[in-house]
């Protein structure tokens, strides 16, 4: 956060300033104080609840524009510290408040969900609030005023240090303090240490469970308010601070232990530390050393420094994914040759800006159904798919625009860099379940986003790469199109045959019972590697054909909201089938380029549109499809199984 | 040399002592029993011989060979079957598919990425099915299997590893009484036609003592019995455990009709 201040001071002292080294710390603990009241929320959400709330990161970005609102009005009153306190605390209130309408409104409806939908229902705050910040407070930074009493700086051998800062530094223990006084002196706070170490606890409490969680929504939010709020002297409100702000608050969770507040302050104070001292020695990978800090832990303790292992849960639960492979019948067919045949005509009948959008609709639809062949057929829920899209891409653009190489060997090289990519991590993301594995999947996608964003001598930074042309044989834009298409298709059918065959039956029974599938004779985890690096190789391919429609590069195709548009995709489609991502990609993309140039609240439709599909349509458009026939009795294939079968 | 023999295995949990210096033997065709209370270190002993857990010390020799800490998939290769408690089927997948997989397995062909998995190894899947009586059933979602039938799927793809030794943690927990003593029935006729060794448990003291031909007695993880059932039964020191002391008063074996703990 104090990035910028310290590469500045750093020109001008050495690393063996001894001073110079304690004001770094002192950094460091400023940002750790900070850091550690907004994990210190999320993480006593995720006891309480099991939720990996996204939306935490709306909680602090609402906190902070509501102090740049509140703060100077009562600064006004009277300008002095006891007025900014009061407005600090109004904001953290105001955003408790929110966080109980959350959970009222939303949350309630989703603890029993599978996780990947809560994850992505509670994304879906985050772009709603995105859109609605953005319309109440505009595009333009804000900062807040500074603390009347202390504006000034104290000096610490011979270096100027703001006094605010030290108010920092001294309320993280404050906090810490105060939460631990509320978990062991206060009925309500000894109940949410009972609901984080005991999940059956939760449901023994009857009545009291509503209000346990709506009381945990208050406090999370309001924690995540105040750290918001507390920030606005020195980092001005803007925009885009939830998203970054909720990928490091999930590296303190993750690290300190999903449940843990001492565990939150600890990894606080780990990560700040390693960052200020960090960007000293290797500046240029601040944010790829604290995804690689998270991984490390994720990998040889996934339970976080001071949390405790979850015992696994011996009930035999129904999958979240494709549980009945549905083969081919006639209608399937004639739907097959129908799209077919729309496809192949599709540049006949359509103008130039219809074949963009087709190209870019087949790029995703072969990224979406390597994801459902995780997602839905390994019970892999990857949260970070966008990382492999995006070496693809990478891969190629580079090729072509660095190296000078034509598009042939670049769409080659997609496919097999982005599989490597997959190879590495997925060796350690296929040894862990559930939101441990999301979390690093999560990791490491932020891993590659951080090296496309910070090594701008290849990459390009955050502008990235212009000038990615397909060889000129394929330059027309119907002759990409049907270069995509053929690619496309040829890539999907051969990722269907696994799932019919011996290979995805086996990824299914790993999903089903791992240790059944060990019990006869398979390697779980060799399996789940070998699809991870598999899914990761077709989502490079696609990655690389579109960087050719594109023309270009950057961050974006690597970012968390990426990852989650390929989620929606697949969920829209329908995680329960086969075809289905095929058709959530292209309903997903059409709609988003029709409604996109029509409003300003693309965010806040989408925000609503994926709480809609978790709460109301979780099946998909192609699941409801096959629901709605079987329904109506035009289930042949059902149909014939029954009557074949004794009831 | 014994099929499978257990030397000294110990186990404990933190504090808590799962098993201690458990020493016994099967032998091809035969059924040893290990009873003991709920808690008792019965599953964990299972776990250890199946390698989903390692024992703290001691030795596991199948065949004379040792097996101890091995990966349950390679001690499958090397011969061992198994049921869970919990019973652990491929939900997702009908109960002939089920069975296929496990065959799938034995043939090495899980990274197959052709044929259609659908009609692998079905006869051979369908005979094995209609040798636990679920042949007729093929074609139905495990999902929606009665508790008692997910228990002989789960036999059966045990056998479609055509094992030497058979572990059978409590194969008919769940189950009415009848079925019960057909399970038991079956499990035993297939032990003899294919001389496979059954090491199993059982809170049902009826089935146990009409069985097998062994018994070893467990207590909070050590051995305190062990021998034929009629020596099983005189013995005081069981006769404590089941009948007296702990307070039984009801004179049958202790917990005759237990549920799944
Ligand atoms: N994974 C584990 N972690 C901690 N303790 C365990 C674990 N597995 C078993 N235990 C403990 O070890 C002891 C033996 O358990 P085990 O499941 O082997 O008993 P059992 O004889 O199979 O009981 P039951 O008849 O109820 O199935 C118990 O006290 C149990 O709580
Ligand atoms: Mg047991």
């Amino acid at each position: 956060m104090t990035a910028k201040r310290i590469v500045a001071a750093k020109r001008d002292h050495h690393l063996s300033d001894l001073s110079f080294l304690l004001v770094q710390a002192l950094n460091g603990l400023a940002s750790a104080s900070s850091l550690f009241i907004i994990a210190a929320g999320l993480t006593i959400v995720f006891g309480v609840t099991r939720i990996v709330n996204f939306a935490h990161g709306s909680f602090y970005m609402l906190g902070a524009y509501f102090g740049v609102t509140l703060i100077p009005r009562l600064l006004d009153v009277s300008s002095s510290f006891p007025m900014f306190l009061a407005g600090v605390l109004a904001a953290a209130l105001g955003v408790g408040l929110i966080g109980v309408a959350m959970e009222l409104v939303l949350l309630r409806r989703i603890y029993k969900v599978p996780e990947l939908f809560q994850l992505l229902a509670t994304f879906g705050v985050v772009l709603a609030v995105q859109d609605l910040v953005l319309k109440i407070w505009g595009p333009l930074d804000i900062l807040g005023p500074r603390a009347p009493g202390l504006r000034g700086a104290v000096d610490i051998l011979g270096h100027r240090f703001p006094s605010y800062e030290l108010f920092l530094i001294a309320m993280g223990p404050l906090v810490l303090g105060a939460l631990w006084l509320l978990m062991h002196k206060t009925r309500f706070g000894v109940l949410v240490r009972a609901a984080t170490q005991d999940r059956e606890m939760v449901g023994a409490l009857g009545v009291n469970q509503a209000l346990l969680f709506t009381g945990a929504l208050f406090l999370g939010a309001a924690l995540a308010g105040l750290g918001g709020a507390l920030q606005t002297p020195k980092l001005a409100a803007n925009p885009h601070m939830d998203i970054s702000v909720i990928a490091e608050a999930f590296v303190v969770t993750v690290v300190g232990g999903m449940g843990s507040v001492p565990g939150a302050f600890l990894a606080a104070l780990l990560i700040a530390e390693l960052q200020a001292f960090g960007i000293l020695i290797f500046p240029k990978i601040t944010l790829v050393l604290v995804f690689l800090l998270m991984a490390l832990v994720l990998v040889v303790r996934p339970w976080g420094l001071m949390g405790r292992p979850e015992a696994g849960q011996a009930r035999v639960v129904l999958p979240e994914g494709i549980v009945r492979l549905q083969r081919f019948g006639r209608a399937e067919h004639v739907a097959v040759a129908a799209a077919g045949v729309i496809l192949l005509a599709l540049p006949l009948v359509g103008d130039a800006y219809a074949i963009k959008v087709a190209i870019e609709v087949l790029a995703f639809a072969l990224a979406a159904f390597s994801l459902n062949f995780l997602i839905g057929v390994g019970g892999i829920v990857s949260f970070g798919h966008a990382a492999y899209f995006g070496l693809g891409a990478y891969a190629a653009g580079l090729m072509v625009t660095r190296l000078g190489l034509p598009m042939e060997p670049a769409l080659i090289a997609a496919p097999v860099i982005a599989g490597l990519g997959a190879a590495l991590f997925g060796f350690f993301v296929v040894r862990l379940t559930g939101i441990y594995l999301a979390m690093l999947t999560l990791a490491f996608a932020q891993i590659v986003y951080a090296v496309a964003f910070q090594w701008v001598e290849v990459t390009g930074g955050d502008n990235g790469v212009v000038g990615v042309w397909p060889s000129r044989w394929a330059g027309g834009r119907t002759t990409y199109y049907y270069l995509a298409l053929v690619v496309v298709a040829a890539a999907v059918v051969l990722l269907r045959r696994g799932i019919y065959a011996p290979f995805g039956y086996t990824l299914r029974a790993a999903r089903d019972s791992a240790v059944r599938a060990d019990a006869i004779g398979i390697d779980v985890r060799t399996h789940r590697w070998l699809a991870f690096t598999i899914a990761g190789a077709a989502a490079g391919l696609a990655g690389g054909l579109f960087a050719f429609s594109k023309g270009s590069i950057d961050p974006t195709l690597i970012s968390i909201p990426m990852s989650v548009d390929f989620l929606v995709m697949t969920l829209l489609g329908g995680v329960q089938t086969v075809v289905g991502p095929l058709v959530g990609a292209a309903a997903f993309h059409s709609i988003r380029d029709l409604l996109m140039p029509l409003t300003d609240y693309w965010r806040l439709l989408l925000g609503l549109a994926i709480i809609a599909i978790v709460l109301a349509f979780p099946r998909g458009i192609v699941g409801g499809a096959l629901l709605l026939r079987s329904r109506l009795g035009w289930d042949d294939a059902v149909a014939r199984a029954r009557a074949r079968t004794p009831a | 040399m014994s099929l499978l023999a257990a030397e000294g295995l110990d186990k404990s949990f933190g504090g808590v002592v799962a098993a201690r210096n458990v020493t016994f033997a099967v032998e091809a065709g035969k059924l040893l029993a290990i009873i003991g209370p709920n808690g008792a270190g019965k599953s964990t002993i299972f776990n250890m011989v199946g390698g989903q857990l390692r024992p703290d010390a001691g030795r596991v020799m199948l065949a004379g060979h040792d097996i101890t800490g091995l990966a349950p998939r390679r001690i499958w290769r090397l011969g061992v079957g198994r049921t869970f408690q919990v019973a652990q089927t491929f939900v997702s997948m009908t109960v002939a598919e089920n069975v296929q997989m496990a065959l799938i397995s034995r043939h090495g062909r899980t990274r197959a990425w052709w044929p259609d998995a659908s009609g692998l190894y079905r006869e051979e899947a369908i005979a094995l099915l209609d040798r636990v009586g679920m042949s007729a059933n093929a074609e139905r979602p495990s999902s929606e299997l009665a508790y008692g039938d997910v228990k002989r799927v789960e036999l059966a793809v045990a056998l479609a590893g055509a094992p030497k030794l058979l572990l059978m943690d409590e194969p008919t927990a769940g189950m009415a009484p009848k079925e019960r003593a057909q399970l038991m029935e079956l499990v035993h006729g297939i032990a003899r036609e294919r001389g496979l060794g059954v090491l199993f448990t059982e809170h049902d003291m009826d089935a146990v003592f009409a069985h097998a031909d062994d018994i070893i007695v467990l207590v909070r993880g050590e051995i305190i019995a062990a021998g034929r059932p009629d020596e099983v039964r005189a013995n005081a020191r069981v006769r404590e455990v089941y009948l007296g002391g702990s307070g039984g008063a009801d004179g049958g074996p202790a917990r005759t009709s237990a549920t799944a703990g």
